[in-house]
């Protein structure tokens, strides 16, 4: 039984900010399913009386002290920009 | 004859003035330009490789002190925050990226005097299992060049197998430090969750993400791992190091060493030559002294289910921060905010990484979270409960590193769950965050065969001192 129709994928792919061509829906409408069919494996396992695991380390709160440190230059932070005005990150319209 | 003496070695060298840190980059750059067929390099930081090494030099020349790992060139996958070139994950998303930082690992290194002087290719993102998915080129396998070299990290295994310098920099979400160490014939560690400070390295999936050495030797990775390991303000996973130094290790004997061999690794899937290398491998340890015994995990046969659950859960987060805006591949076409985040996503990102987030986005959508993200963190428990278990019975577990030797360019490149799979023996150390290694066991076929090796969390410097004496026996 398939898990994910190609309007799913469409949906997934909205979510997730891309745009994908006819091919490529198909194709990851495909792939996603079988990925889908595989991990189901997981269903039938009994995980009565247990936690579930987020992190391993077992830290708990860590903190440090609130200090200042040198650190790159807004120079170094911004050159990557790929569009700027007055070194302010310059992206398209927002309101229509 | 090796291109390049023990780690340790070339440092003596380099602080008694025998032999300049210049000359070493000279030559791990000569290396690197002579086997550039390989393609396992994407960039090197010469300029700046040339500057470091001659203040090296100098400060060896005045009789101050250098670190220990002095005029040590070394290679960094290109998932490092590294000054000198650009910082690309091998996706197009990020070409061109000048890293305004250098990673904790790196600065780390070159506080011990190591000289980065080339970026390795990889998977883009590390999302993938033999370079096939790097948006730029593929790797080949320096054994033999119509095989892969493994992944994510097969820049890095190849150019220590090819010894275009001493050792190089990888990182390991389900076995990218190991399998392609497996696949090339060299040492590959994979250090407790948190040991290595992950800041500066492009994530991947944060709750697995390590950073480990890729060397020719055990003793080598231990050094390495030394110098890199512990606490870092600027990543709050990271852990408290061990007492003892790493690079000093232990015992050279395994007589009273106990070796649980997972059974679960044994079964269907695993090749036939390899298992027969592992075989050989498993009777020379015994010989040695070991106690060695099959041990049984059963919720192994799980963990490739659960790995890509929380994985691309992980990823569809952490990938999100490509928008375009303040970095990163973008298009000036869009007319509004939305559409240019849209289409710089969609243009810059590769096909794995699209896939990736978007299993990741159905997975922790509302109406499937306790279906599917919820359950594995729950089988994740599963599993964890029972490597503590098969740990109160043994000092480390074993089994073969990864289920063929390198594979053939292509041969799973048009199918993701039959490339996904080729990780099944890796990923569940991941999950459970604990220590493993991957040693070249033998040959089979004239492709290396990695043995790993796998010890409770936070035992590496015991993994590594029984890897050391391991790697002994199979010489």
């Amino acid at each position: 039984m398939a898990h994910l129709s190609r309007d799913d994928v469409l949906k997934l792919a909205r979510l997730s900010k891309l745009e994908l061509t006819e091919e490529q829906l198909e194709k990851y409408t495909k792939e996603i399913d079988a990925i889908v069919a595989y991990v189901e494996l997981l269903q039938a396992v009994d995980v009565s009386d247990l936690e579930p695991t987020n992190q391993v380390t077992g830290l708990v709160n860590v903190t440090r002290t609130d200090e200042v440190k040198e650190y790159a230059s807004q120079i170094e932070l911004l050159k990557n920009l790929p569009d700027s005005e007055n070194d302010q990150i310059k992206v398209k319209r927002m309101i229509g | 004859m090796s291109t390049w003496k023990p780690i340790t070695q070339i440092v003596q060298d380099v602080q008694s003035g025998t032999v300049s840190a210049v000359s070493l980059v000279e030559k791990s750059l000569a290396e690197i330009e002579a086997k550039a067929d390989y393609r396992s390099i994407i960039a090197v930081t010469k300029e700046r490789a040339f500057e470091r090494a001659a203040q090296i030099d100098a400060q060896v020349a005045a009789g101050q002190s250098t670190g220990r790992l002095a005029g040590v060139p070394f290679i960094a996958k290109d998932n490092f925050l590294v000054f000198g070139a650009d910082t690309t994950a091998a996706s197009n998303i990020l070409k061109g990226f000048d890293a305004p930082y250098q990673s904790t690992a790196i600065e780390r290194l070159e506080a011990e005097g190591a000289i980065c002087v080339a970026k390795a290719n990889l998977d883009a993102f590390a999302h993938g299992s033999s370079t096939e998915n790097s948006d730029f080129m593929t790797t080949l396998n320096p054994h033999d060049k119509t095989r892969v070299p493994g992944g994510s990290s097969g820049g890095s295994a190849a150019a220590v197998a090819l010894e275009l310098a001493p050792f190089a920099l990888g990182t390991d979400t389900g076995g990218s430090i190991r399998q392609p160490a497996s696949f090339s014939g060299v040492v590959g560690y994979k250090p407790t969750y948190g040991l290595v400070s992950r800041s500066g390295v492009v994530a991947m999936a944060s709750s697995t993400d390590v950073i480990g050495p890729m060397t020719r030797t055990v003793e080598d990775a231990a050094l390495v791992l030394d110098c890199m390991a512990g606490k870092d303000i600027l990543d709050g996973t990271t852990i408290e190091r061990a007492a003892e130094a790493y690079s000093q290790l232990g015992q050279q004997d395994l007589t009273g060493v106990k070796i649980g061999v997972i059974k679960e690794y044994f079964g269907e899937g695993l090749d036939s030559e390899v298992k027969t290398v592992i075989d050989q491998a498993i009777e020379k340890i015994k010989h040695a002294g070991a106690t060695v015994e099959e041990v049984s995990l059963p919720s192994l046969k799980l963990a490739l289910a659960c790995y890509y659950i929380i994985v691309p859960a992980e990823i569809s987060s952490n990938l999100s921060r490509y928008d375009g805006q303040r970095y990163g591949y973008f298009t000036d076409d869009a007319d509004d905010l939305d559409h240019s985040y849209t289409q710089s996503r969609s243009i810059g990102f590769g096909d794995e990484a699209k896939r990736r987030i978007m299993i990741g986005t159905y997975v922790l959508s509302s109406g499937y979270y306790d279906a599917y993200y919820q359950k594995a963190q729950l089988v994740r428990t599963k599993l964890i409960n029972e490597f503590k278990d098969a740990f109160n019975k043994y000092d480390v577990l074993l089994g073969p590193t990864a289920p063929t030797t390198a594979f053939k360019l292509g041969e799973h490149s048009s199918d993701p769950l039959e490339m996904y799979l080729t990780d099944i023996m890796t990923v569940a150390v991941n999950l459970a965050g604990v220590p493993a290694i991957s040693l070249p066991a033998g040959l089979s076929d004239g492709l290396p065969v990695g043995v790993q090796l796998i010890a409770n969390q936070s035992n590496d410097h015991q993994l590594l001192s029984i890897a050391r004496s391991i790697e002994g026996v199979l010489v």
